[in-house]
Order: structure tokens, then C-alpha cells, then sequence
């Protein structure tokens, strides 16, 4: 998609993966298994740990600076 | 054998960058190194027709010069259609993958073409056409021409074709099934020993190299922006619809979310067969994050949610796969009309 112009942010814990690729915008998840979440948080913890990320994903789309 | 052979202004003998500009033009029989062309490919066999175009024109007229090819090796009744070697030409190679990839489909005639590894149009085309490898050097211009002439004939006669190092042409990223005596531990440690030993041995899994990707521009106002949510964690909805691979998946699907805050487990399941789901199969929020975007969305931080999220399964799966997927996703998303994506990734 990157390469058809559409900006896109990869939220992902395999940020190495990611960059191999050519990812030009990345932010670290939080796991494999629960990239924006995380079981062992109460709801809402978990919910302000997935507003964090998505947040770090919008501001990633909003610059030109490489990310991750 | 009837042959149809193009070549660029160039090797057309036209002249160098100053005939670029040259409208496609027919002649007769083979010219430069049609003939060796000829010769390589044996009796029986002629080179009926030789198109010669300018570099730049083909690239600037595609579409013109395309339908006109098409309609000459339709005229020509070819078996074989040949283009190149374009070596490191850069708008030589792109023209010939092009009009390789053209001809074979509207009229099902085999094609075959040789350019650099480093050649913009064996990026484009590798995955689709057999491309010899020529290398960067002209001078080696005859062995090419004998491994185009000799995965040609193969085509031709419907032979089945070897490997790319057999063969010498550029990888295509095609995986097949093989018949192999010894198991993958022996293979392995063969190999080991080999290595230590300072010995020759050719390793099974080739590294992909993939060039950079320049990044597009920031999102200017996002308030204003639409936004769409896509996954390659495998999350579908419950049943499995599209019938998603949990492996080397071949499709991907779309998925409503128009007026939910949230997502249910109870409503999805994982097709993935990469990662412990249990987590996600809890709350698919935890891969799709939509309760958070969702918001963000109500208090005016984005302008629209896209009422889908895109899914397919990111496991073990060939680069010609995920490339072709990849392109029907942007087809959607430019439909759309999506202005940016939030890709998560398991």
C-alpha cells in the first residue's frame, strides 16, 4: 500500500520484520499474541494501553519521520 | 518455428539515446541479434518479423505500442515471441516485460525475454514471465541468447521447466513440490559439514532481498482524514466466510463494522496458525483495536472510520502470494477512498 502512496502505520511487535520489509512507519505493539492489549491488565488499563498505541499510530501518520 | 523478435532502437541498429524518440517499426526477418538469435534457436526455425521501437517511446506510448505488438505477433502467427536481451536498460527491460506479459495473455503465445537482475523491469516482471538472467555485461550476449533459445523451445513444446539455476533465469518466487531422498536433518547436516569443511553447498532457503519503499506523505489534517483498519492477525468473522488460509493464505477479506464500538469475541474466530489466539479470540480489540479508534473517531481526532477492516493471515506465505493480495488491497482502498491504515500485525 506504502508503495501505491496511501501512508500506512504497522502496529507490530516484530518491528526487525516489519523494517525487512520496508515498513516506512512502524509502531511497537505490545506482543505477538495481543498486539494492542494485554490479558493480564484490568479492562480498563487495557483499554488506555490500546488509546496509547492507536495514539502513537495516529501522530506516526501525521509525520515524515521514519518511525519505529 | 516462427519467431517474432524485439528489439530497442538500439540493438535495432537505429542509433543510440538520439533515436529514443523512434515510433515502433516492422521489418522482415531478423535484425542484429535476431540473427545469432536464429542460429541459436536451430533449424527449422525463422525469425518472421523483428519490431524495433525507441526507448523512450515505448515507454511514453505504452498502451499504443502494446496493442500494435499484440496485433503484429497475431499477424505473424509466432510461436515464440522474444524480446531483449535488454541487460541493464532500464526502459529496454520495463518495455519488453510489458510487451512479454501482453502477448502471452491476449493471445497465449509463449514469451520469453533476458534483462539484469538490477533491471527496473525484471522487479516488475520476474514473477510473471521467465526472465534469463543476462547479466550486466552485452558481451555475453550469445550465451544468453542460447538460454533464451533453449527455455524458448522448452516453452514452446510444453517441456517442463527446470529449476533457476537450471535454467538461468531470475527467481520467480514460485514454490513447488519435489520428490528429495534424503529428509531435512540429513540435508542439513550435510550441509554443516560442508560448510566447515570450507566446501561448496547451496543453501534451500534464498534470502529475499526487498528494495526500499519511499514513504508517502504525512496525513495533513486527519480530523478530516478516513481511516481503515487492516489486519494480517487472521481475525474473520465467525463461519470463516471467505475461507482465509490459517497458512499461505490466498485471499483476504472485508469485514462490516459500521455502528459497533467494540468487537465480541462471540462474533470471530482466528485463522492463524502462527500464534496462540486465545488472547484475541477473548477480545478481538486486542488485534483490531476498534473500541479505541472508535472513540478517537467520536471525539473528532479522525474524520471517518471505513466501515470494513481488511483481513488475511501473515503466515509463511510466498512473496508472489502477498504481493498480488497486497495489490488487490490498494484497488479497495483507493475505491474507497481511504486516506490512511492502521496495520496491525501479529
Amino acid at each position: 500500500m506504502e508503495k501505491a502512496g496511501i501512508p500506512v502505520v504497522q502496529i507490530t511487535s516484530a518491528v526487525p520484520i516489519a523494517k525487512m520489509v520496508g515498513s516506512n512507519r512502524v509502531v511497537l505493539g505490545h506482543g505477538i499474541v495481543h498486539v494492542t492489549g494485554d490479558a493480564s491488565l484490568s479492562p480498563e488499563d487495557e483499554k488506555e494501553l490500546r488509546r496509547e498505541l492507536v495514539k502513537k499510530a495516529l501522530n506516526a501518520l501525521q509525520s515524515t519521520d521514519k518511525q519505529g | 518455428m516462427r519467431v517474432v523478435h524485439y528489439l530497442n532502437q538500439f540493438y535495432g541498429g537505429l542509433g543510440g539515446e538520439a533515436k529514443a524518440g523512434v515510433p515502433l517499426e516492422t521489418r522482415e526477418g531478423a535484425v542484429g541479434p535476431g540473427r545469432l538469435l536464429e542460429q541459436v534457436l536451430g533449424e527449422g526455425t525463422k525469425v518472421v518479423t523483428t519490431l524495433v521501437c525507441g526507448d523512450n517511446y515505448a515507454v511514453e506510448h505504452q498502451a499504443e505500442v502494446t496493442a500494435s505488438v499484440v496485433e503484429k505477433v497475431r499477424e505473424a502467427r509466432a510461436d515464440l515471441f522474444v524480446a531483449g536481451p535488454c541487460f541493464e536498460a532500464g526502459r529496454y527491460g520495463m518495455a519488453a516485460g510489458a510487451l512479454c506479459s501482453a502477448v502471452r495473455s491476449a493471445l497465449g503465445v509463449p514469451v520469453i525475454t533476458g534483462m539484469a537482475e538490477e533491471n527496473p523491469g525484471a522487479d516488475l516482471y520476474r514473477e510473471a514471465l521467465y526472465i534469463i538472467d543476462s547479466g550486466r555485461s552485452a558481451a555475453k550476449m550469445r550465451d544468453v541468447l542460447i538460454k533464451m533459445a533453449s527455455l524458448g523451445r522448452k516453452l514452446v513444446n510444453k517441456v517442463p521447466i527446470g529449476l533457476p539455476t537450471e535454467e538461468g533465469y531470475l527467481r520467480r518466487g514460485l514454490i513447488r513440490d519435489q520428490f528429495v531422498t534424503k529428509t531435512a536433518a540429513t540435508r542439513l547436516v550435510d550441509m554443516l559439514v560442508a560448510k566447515v569443511k570450507g566446501e561448496a553447498f547451496e543453501s534451500e532457503m534464498v534470502a529475499t532481498s526487498f528494495e526500499p519503499i519511499p514513504m508517502p506523505p504525512a496525513v495533513k489534517d486527519l480530523s478530516k482524514a478516513k481511516l481503515m483498519l487492516v489486519t494480517d492477525g487472521g481475525l474473520v468473522p465467525k463461519g470463516n466466510p471467505d475461507k482465509i488460509e490459517g497458512m499461505a493464505a490466498t485471499r483476504w477479506g472485508a469485514y462490516r463494522i459500521e455502528g459497533l464500538d467494540d468487537l465480541s469475541g462471540e462474533d470471530y474466530e482466528i485463522s492463524h496458525g502462527g500464534y496462540d489466539p486465545r488472547f484475541v479470540q477473548e477480545d478481538p480489540d486486542r488485534l483490531v483495536p476498534l473500541d479505541a479508534v472508535r472513540e478517537m473517531e467520536k471525539r473528532g481526532m479522525i474524520g471517518k472510520l471505513h466501515p470494513e477492516f481488511i483481513s488475511t493471515s501473515g503466515l509463511a506465505n510466498p512473496l508472489s502470494n502477498t504481493r498480488r493480495m497486497g495489490k488487490e488491497m490498494v484497488e479497495k482502498v483507493k475505491q474507497e477512498g481511504v486516506d490512511a491504515v492502521i496495520l496491525t500485525s501479529t
